[in-house]
This record gives structure tokens, sequence and C-alpha cells, in this order.
């Protein structure tokens, strides 16, 4: 039980000092016209791979499994212009219905 | 902060199967502590599973940092649109979630901090509330894969990554942050997949073509 409650402490302290240090490290300075468009780029780069990782991540490695067709649902309902919202829902009844089925 | 309810639903439902498999690694009231403290959903997995695979306090806080060292980059990004003092900074800095964040994204780099927090706000208590559910209804519940929560979150992010691509200089970086994540993912762990896909902005640094 030691065990997990440093690790709690110590995480705990570590994503807010990671949270906290961009912020307070640059201070309110400007970047440099050319890294801000590399900035800009950072989120849709950043939720790209998050896709990737949280539809095929495992503890080790990769798998196909019914995330994907959930994802895949999300995919569609937002491509016919449904909400955020409507898209989690269709991705977590699509990936409950594939795993029931197989 | 209504541009954060979705957010703070799809926080909600993943808080729940957090707690739920949770409670058996770490007991009632740690998983529930590390929700409200940490905050930072998958450093948390993350972490958890280490500890329940028999890994040590130094793997499991490994495996969390390297997942929430994203918020490094991420962190940078946002402080030109920041203000006042040190503090405050870092106060603002507590309120990045990976959603807020990227909803907050106003284009060419700017951020809009407030919406930022206002979009993170609604989420902190579901949050810690879908925990304490988690945990307690653990038994009820059974395994959160069979209601397929674990795609609640993947599902969210495309829905924002969608919204981003709308602007065309984005596409060719989110392609090469996705194919990096998926080379990755075999031969590294998850958080060192997404942070060298992050390099795939560094395509900002091409000049404009007309």
């Amino acid at each position: 039980m030691t065990a997990v409650w440093l690790t709690i402490a110590a995480l705990a302290l570590a994503t807010a000092a990671i949270r906290a240090a961009g912020p307070v490290l640059l201070g309110g300075r400007e970047l440099h016209p050319r890294l801000m468009a590399v900035v800009a780029l950072l989120a849709p780069t950043l939720l790209a791979a998050l896709v990737v990782t949280q539809t095929l991540g495992t503890e080790d490695g990769l798998d196909v499994d019914a995330r994907l067709a959930g994802v895949g649902a999300a995919g569609v309902t937002i491509a016919a212009r449904g909400s955020a919202l409507l898209a989690v829902l269709a991705a977590a009844a699509v990936t409950a219905l594939v795993r029931a089925l197989s | 902060m209504r541009a954060g309810l979705p957010y703070a639903v799809a926080a909600g439902l993943v808080a729940i199967s957090f707690g739920v498999v949770a409670e058996p690694v770490m007991g009632t009231v740690a998983p529930i502590v590390m929700s409200a403290t940490v905050f930072a959903g998958s450093a948390q997995f993350a972490a958890l599973a280490v500890l329940a695979g028999g890994g040590g306090v130094a793997a499991a806080l490994v495996a969390g940092i390297l997942l929430n060292a994203r918020y490094g980059p991420m962190g940078i990004a946002l402080a030109p649109s920041l203000s006042g003092g040190r503090a405050r900074r870092a106060t603002t800095g507590q309120a990045m979630v990976d959603q807020s964040w990227a909803m907050a994204s106003r284009g060419s780099g700017r951020f809009d901090p407030a919406f930022m927090v206002g979009a993170t706000l609604p989420a902190y208590p579901m949050w810690v509330a879908g925990t304490v559910t988690g945990v307690l209804a653990g038994d009820l519940i059974g395994d959160p894969g069979r209601y397929g929560l674990d795609a609640v979150f993947p599902a969210f992010f495309l829905a924002l990554l969608v919204a981003e691509l709308r602007n065309r200089r984005a596409r060719p970086s989110a392609a090469a942050g996705a194919a990096v994540a998926l080379v990755l993912l075999p031969v590294a762990p998850v958080g060192v997949a997404i942070i060298a896909a992050s390099a795939g902005a560094l395509l900002g640094l091409r000049r404009k073509t007309a």
C-alpha cells in the first residue's frame, strides 16, 4: 500500500510541475513567428497521435480490437455532422456491441 | 464552460472505468485521491497498470510521467497567450487537459486561456465523482470494457481532431503524428510514442507555399 501512496504523491507533484513548466519558464515572451507556426500545429498533431494510441494501444504494444469499430462509428457520426457527445456515445455502443457479439 | 460539457460527460464515463479497475489494486481511497490530485487519465491508467503488474514505484512513476510529458510542449504552446505573474501562470497551467487545451486553440498558435479553464472546470468534479462511482459500484458494473468505455476518449479526441483538420495546413502534421505513433506503438511505451509523434508539428517550419 505504501507503494501506491508513494506513486500517487510523486505523480501528482510531477504532473503539476510539468503543467506549470511551460507557462512559468517561458514567461509572457513572444515566440519567433516560425516557432509559433510549429506551436499552431501541436494540437492537431498530438490529437492525431492520441487517437491512434488510445484506439490501438495496449499495456504492451498494439492490438486491433473492438475499439477500432467504435472509433470508426464515431468517425461516421462526425462525418454526418453529429455532435461530439453523440460520437462518443456511438463509439461506446458499437464497441460494446462488437464485444458482445465476438 | 458549456463547451466543456460533452467532455465532462466523457471524462465521467472514463473515470468510472478507472475507479472500477483501480479499486482491486489500490483500495477504496487511493484511486479517488489519485484522480483528485493527478487529474490526468492516461497517466493514471498507465501507473495503475504497472502497479497491478507488480512493477515498483519507480516504474509506475516513469510510465505516468512519460505520458504526462506531452504537457511540456503543450505548456510552451500555451505560454505566450498567458498573462499575469508566475503563480497565476502556473495555476492556469494546471487546467491543461488534452481536450480543453485543444478546444482553446484559436489558430496561428494563439490560445484562449479563459476558455481552457472554463472547459476544464466541469470536467474536474466529473472526473473525481466518476472515480468515486467506479470504486463504490465496481462489483455492480463489472468489466468497463463491456460498455465500450475504453472507446470514449479516442472518439472524443477524433471529434476534436476533425475540427482542427478544417485548417488544411494541419493535415500533413496530423498525418505524420498518427504515422509516428502507429509505427512506435509496438516497440515503445505509449508515452514515448505520443511525445515522438509531436515532432510532426515541426512541419510548421516549412515556408508557406503561396
